[in-house]
């Protein structure tokens, strides 16, 4: 065992880059949950991301373009979900499994030129002599602007939700929609517009893990992200600050788990493999012990002569 | 009584009926389960090769289908029992996770060839399994590491810890230690195939640890671009040659090369030749290449790795050649002993040298 092998620093700054993925994709989904719509084509909104941010960062060559065309580009297959379940009224379960797998099988076509093409570098944000604080600097401004767009997400999402008369509409069309739509609140509309808040921040975590995390086009290269996201949802009881905990948790321990075993720590591998996954719910689920509980008209569909 | 017969009769015109439709099936339908997508850039990849090469062989006489991303366990399981229900003459199975799964569905489709890859359960006469001597390759591997290492810290990624794995851990430190007695192996174990965020990390980690050398046994490219992203770290293609990432830091590779075995079992189905068998073929019949070293290796170096591909080639070397201990020290081989396949293919131990236990 040679504990010395790991660096504390880049230990935490690769468990913060670990987690930005699943956290994007679980704050869009945490709103689209809260306007009373459970999408399940999370996973399929993400490599569809990360094959369009792949595919304009390599033709444009910035990577932040990358990024908006990822985000336009979930976007656009949420509008798919949207149609399904807001227009055509059909069941959310079936139209978001649908759609998860409409998205991996239009990813591979659109990435079937791209595979083995390296990416231009997505570059730290400058946040100039900030960077250069030891310990620190590495830790919090060592990062690409993905990040901090992340963390500026879950915060606004939070005050949006907490504060503001936007966010009691949503979460009022999510809680009650034949309520909601008595008090004249369009929640259609509305939870078009929360599909689409859902669709793009899972494509830009898509394009978080073609662009950053490995960087380079693979078929499925999401691995089940989206799913680990639908579920972060959940164990955070709806809650944004809990996301963050959750996703933060479970990139750094998947980041702690495979330090450890490179460092030949005596733990049985088994157990560390599987600890990313334990240590997330078991923390969760005692937070969620107060009486938070999922939104009331979740996964309900809405016809307004009803 | 009526009724018995009327079942009979119907029993007689179904019969008929499968018969007929038997004769008017003239294609051979082979299919393929893949654990990973097609475009994984490394084993599924190969094996879809293998499956386009029997379409390009027999033409309109086969069709073949495949279905991709099955997970090992039980929802392989009925992805095989409907193939065979779909008419499938024959199936190949391709990820070691399918071994139950494969001789379950066996059980029930007699009539139905399976062959199974890189497993050793045949449990019913109608399953055969195939594998490749991947070992052969990691020998090489592991002679280029140890000689081109600085830091003398090899990193591994590891999937599973099942025979196939083990032994190729084994074979490359074996001869990493031979050619550099400093050497040390990092072993990661990722509990994956195919995941490539998971994959990079596991790169990343190792090479955060001092690792300048990384070898992998999952699926996917993505540790080559971790490692081209560190720079002065090289790597070996994985089942496939994964060529985009040479010189560096792709320096060579085992490609796996199914298309020859998967043409000629395609070929005893259609004849009615189809017997059980095992296979396990090495550098020497063609299942294993080594994809080009390149010149980012030393010529010296590149010399001694071509003749060590010659001689496993041509048989007069064994990747596991005593003198060898076990990790716990007790003897493994005495002096110019060779392991038998049956040790190989069971192999559930390291050898002496390598820290670390293998998860259960």
């Amino acid at each position: 065992m040679d504990l010395s092998a790991i660096n504390p620093v880049l230990l935490i700054a690769a468990m913060i880059a670990a987690a930005t993925p699943i956290l994007l994709a679980a704050i869009g989904e945490l709103v689209v949950e809260r306007a009373g719509v459970l999408n399940l084509g999370v996973e399929g909104m993400m490599i569809t991301g990360a094959v369009c941010g792949f595919i304009i960062t390599v033709n444009i060559g910035s990577p932040t373009v990358g990024f908006i065309a990822a985000a336009i580009g979930g976007a656009v297959l949420s509008l798919l979900f949207a149609f399904l379940t807001q227009i055509a009224l059909a069941n959310q379960v079936a139209s978001g499994l649908a759609l998860t797998l409409f998205g991996l099988g239009l990813s591979a076509l659109m990435g079937q030129s791209y595979v083995g093409i390296k990416p231009p570098r997505v570059e730290a944000t400058p946040l100039g002599p900030l960077a250069d604080i030891p310990v620190i600097g590495p830790i919090v401004f060592g990062h690409d602007m993905v990040v901090y767009i992340g963390l500026a997400i879950v915060a606004a999402t939070w005050a949006t939700l907490k504060f503001t008369r936007t966010g009691l509409v949503l979460r009022a069309v999510g809680e009650n929609h034949d309520a909601a739509h008595a008090l004249g609140y369009k929640v259609k509309r509305i939870r078009t517009l929360a599909i689409l808040f859902g669709g793009a921040c899972a494509g830009l975590g898509g394009a978080y893990i073609s662009l950053v995390r490995v960087p380079q086009w693979t078929e499925g290269m999401t691995a089940g992200v989206g799913w680990i996201a639908l579920a972060l949802v959940v164990f955070a009881s709806w809650k944004p600050w809990r996301v963050l905990l959750g996703a933060y948790l479970f990139g750094g321990i998947t980041q702690l788990q495979l330090n450890l075993q490179g460092a030949g720590v005596a733990i049985p591998v088994e157990y560390l493999a599987m600890s990313p996954y334990i240590v997330t719910i078991i923390v969760l689920v005692i937070l969620s012990a107060d009486k938070s509980r999922a939104p009331g008209s979740l996964g309900r569909t809405f016809h307004a002569s009803g | 009584m009526k009724f018995t017969t009327l079942m009979a009769s119907a029993a007689l015109a179904l019969g008929l009926a499968g018969a007929a439709v038997a004769d008017g099936h003239e294609k051979t339908k082979v299919g393929f389960v893949y654990v990973g997508p097609v475009g994984d850039g490394g084993w599924t990849y190969e094996h879809d090769q293998g499956r386009l090469a029997v379409e390009a062989e027999f033409g309109d006489a086969v069709e073949t289908v495949f279905v991709e991303n099955v997970a090992e366990g039980p929802d392989s399981e009925r992805v095989m029992t409907q193939m065979a229900l779909d008419g499938a003459d024959l199936i190949f199975t391709t990820s070691f996770g399918y071994m139950d799964p494969t001789n379950n569905v066996a059980a029930k489709f007699p009539d139905v060839k399976f062959e199974h890859a890189t497993g050793y359960k045949r449990l019913h006469p109608n399953v055969s399994t195939y594998s490749a001597r991947f070992y052969e390759g990691r020998a090489i591997q592991g002679h280029i590491a140890g000689k081109m290492t600085k830091s003398n810290i090899i990193g591994y990624i590891a999937s599973f810890p099942i025979p196939e794995v083990i032994r190729g851990i084994n074979s490359a430190y074996i001869h990493a230690k031979k050619v550099n007695p400093d050497v040390e192996f990092k072993i990661i174990w990722a509990y994956t195939w195919f995941d490539p965020s998971k994959e990079a990390d596991a790169a990343k980690v190792l090479i955060e640890q001092g690792a300048d050398v990384v070898l992998q046994h999952t699926d996917s490219t993505a540790p080559q671009a971790a490692a081209q992203e560190a720079g002065n770290v090289i790597t070996f293609g994985q089942a496939s040659d994964m060529g985009q990432y040479a010189p560096l830091p792709r320096v060579s590779s085992i490609i796996d090369d199914w298309a020859p075995y998967y043409i000629a079992r395609t070929r005893a189905v259609m004849e009615g030749t189809w017997e059980q068998k095992d296979t396990w073929d090495g550098i020497g019949a063609g299942m294993v290449g080594i994809g080009e070293i390149s010149d980012a290796v030393p010529a010296d170096i590149k010399a001694e790795a071509l003749e060590m591909k010659a001689a496993l080639a041509d048989g007069s070397y064994h990747a596991f050649t005593g003198p060898l201990n076990k990790q716990d020290g007790s003897p493994f081989l005495a002096e110019g002993e060779t392991a038998d396949d049956g040790t190989l293919a069971g192999m559930n131990f390291f050898v002496e040298g390598i820290e670390g236990d293998i998860p259960n």
